[in-house]
């Protein structure tokens, strides 16, 4: 399968990406798309991707998912004593830790390789600096093929966060290559040029069979909560970033018939930061999990590798929730002293969101943390405050509304300071919109169809007319 | 520093020099070049500065400057923050100790 074009300048690569990403995931998009910008997101993912129990099936093959609900019975006493009368909702925790490569993303690695095999692929590529690189890794180790992982790693001086250093060692433990690159977008094409090279499968994320892997934890969640406490979880709360492990949880509670529980994004509040910048890449102490990814990949989803994303979180979302770095790693600490289990910060995003939340909720109520990640050296709240400290950003108690993201960390002087800090989810949505018309209409907003308004409010939950209305004012 | 044909290292390449860099991106990153690192087996013996081939785990091969022989992995547990320390103590004194929502 392996091809080679002597021509890798960054124009010609770019000129081939289609035709190199139809060869690499096996997907070809243009068949779920119609008229200007439509575009059949359901029969995608029904017909490219598996089913549910097809999906629960792969993954019990490879020692995937059924993780354990954790009742945080502490944390949520914690949450009492700091709420007004009758306040404080029970706490439970999905401990996805426990999967083979130590995160959820073990969930989505393990239905994209599987289909790689299936397709004859003889290895998989992915492009990500976070968990999902050790997740492919590995379960390209159980599967038997060969892996190459693509990370954003340092910055101009070769320094690199602590936490995506130790992901790269993880990857290579699991017998993956890693190729690790300085900041910038570019990434993408030293990716399509070893997805050439090799004429190796596209693990990306944002594939059906990326965010299909991720409906039973969505499943789990709802079966798991039901024999605990007789019904389903009033919310669950999901850490946001590129928009996958919402929108694979949401549609998994729903094919349980979940359909009352609030879905609740949550992200690090990284704002003022470029992502793309080689100055602010060491200056923010998240690499996932944040605003910097979660507000454009939802409201821009096919920006991804892929040329239509399967995650289209805001088709899901009921409210998108902002902390800040300082109560995650609050959080974090609380966790480990509290509850004793040691879990890496990232996942601990929407448990900081969650514990906030539950302080607003009746105690009669339930919020499920939907996922953990493994901790150790690097990727552990005391290295990740260190570097910081040594890139000299302030680390203090205060108030965490004083935190200015890249100048200071504030840890809450109190837990009670603990808030989760409600987007404009409708500003979003409206964004949503705005961008599939006048990014991509070519044929300009007066040409849509009455089926691409219907794929519009779809997309955005809006109604039809008001997708009208914010097309044609 | 020697390495000998076989031996693991780590190389550095430049994959695009700073004006071949796209327009989308922030101008301090666009100052600077793209660069790429790889481990591989060494292709053939040379020193540490030299720009050699290595095969990779993949069987890749690539080109750059050796950058470190049998490199290791130098992350760690960071140094001491002081800070950490005090949250469990606040937060068991909170609910162990009798503190109520008041005191907030």
């Amino acid at each position: 399968m392996t091809n080679h074009n002597d021509n890798q300048g960054y124009d010609a690569v770019m000129k081939r990406r289609n035709e190199i990403m139809k060869r690499a995931v096996g997907i070809d998009y243009a068949a779920f798309e119609f008229d200007n910008i439509g575009f059949d997101y359901e029969r995608m993912m029904r017909e490219v991707g598996y089913t549910l129990s097809e999906v629960i099936a792969i993954q019990r093959s490879q020692g995937v998912g059924n993780t354990p609900m954790i009742k945080l019975n502490r944390l949520t006493e914690l949450a009492r004593k700091l709420s007004p009368e009758g306040m404080g909702a029970q706490l439970f925790l999905k401990d996805e830790a426990s999967n083979p490569s130590g995160s959820f993303k073990a969930r989505r690695a393990a239905v994209a390789v599987y289909q790689a095999k299936k397709l004859g692929y003889e290895g998989v590529v992915a492009a990500t600096s976070g968990n999902y690189g050790a997740a492919v890794a590995s379960q390209a180790a159980m599967q038997g093929l060969k892996c190459i992982i693509v990370q954003e790693t340092y910055d101009s001086k070769g320094q690199g966060q602590p936490e995506i250093i130790e992901k790269a060692r993880k990857c290579e433990a699991f017998g993956a290559e890693v190729v690790q690159l300085t900041v910038g977008p570019e990434l993408f094409y030293q990716f399509l040029i070893i997805l050439e090279q090799t004429g190796y499968f596209n693990a990306s994320l944002y594939t059906p069979y990326g965010i299909a892997g991720i409906e039973s934890l969505g499943a789990e969640i709802a079966d798991q909560m039901m024999a605990m406490t007789g019904r389903y979880p009033d919310a669950v709360v999901c850490t946001n970033a590129g928009g996958g492990n919402l929108t694979g949880t949401a549609r998994g509670l729903q094919k349980r018939g979940a359909d009352a529980t609030k879905i609740i994004g949550a992200s690090v509040d990284l704002s003022g930061l470029h992502m793309a910048s080689d100055r602010d890449f060491n200056r923010k102490s998240f690499t996932t999990g944040h605003t910097g990814f979660g507000l454009p990949f939802a409201t821009m989803p096919d920006r991804s590798d892929v040329p239509r994303s399967a995650a289209r979180p805001l088709r899901y979302m009921d409210s998108y929730v902002t902390v800040k770095q300082g109560e995650v790693f609050y959080m974090t600490e609380a966790l480990a002293q509290l509850e004793g289990m040691e879990r890496g910060p990232a996942g601990n995003v929407s448990l900081a969101a969650a514990f906030a939340l539950a302080m607003t909720m009746p105690r009669s109520a339930t919020i499920v943390v939907q996922e953990t990640e493994y901790t150790g050296a690097g990727k552990h709240i005391q290295p990740q405050l260190s570097f910081a400290r040594q890139n000299g950003i302030e680390i203090r108690f205060g108030h965490p509304d004083e935190e200015v993201p890249g100048n200071s960390i504030i840890l809450p002087s109190h837990p009670s300071q603990m808030k989760a800090r409600p987007l404009e989810l409708v500003q979003l949505r409206k964004r949503l919109v705005e961008n599939l018309v006048f990014a991509t209409a070519k044929g300009g907003k007066a040409n849509l169809s009455d089926r691409e308004i219907a794929f519009l409010a779809d997309e955005s939950r809006f109604t039809k007319t008001a997708v009208e209305k914010i097309i044609f004012g | 520093m020697t390495f000998k044909k076989g031996t693991w290292i780590r190389i550095k390449r430049v994959v695009m020099q700073s004006e071949e860099r796209t327009a989308q991106i922030p101008e301090d990153t666009r100052r600077v070049p793209l660069e790429m690192w790889v481990k591989g087996f060494a292709e053939q013996d040379g020193h540490l500065g030299d720009t050699i081939c290595v095969r990779t785990l993949t069987g890749r091969v690539e080109r750059g400057e050796v950058v470190e022989i049998e490199p290791v992995y130098g992350h760690d547990f960071g140094q001491f923050i002081p800070e950490i320390l005090t949250i469990g103590i606040t937060l068991r004194k909170i609910l162990d100790g009798g503190e109520h929502c008041d005191e907030s």
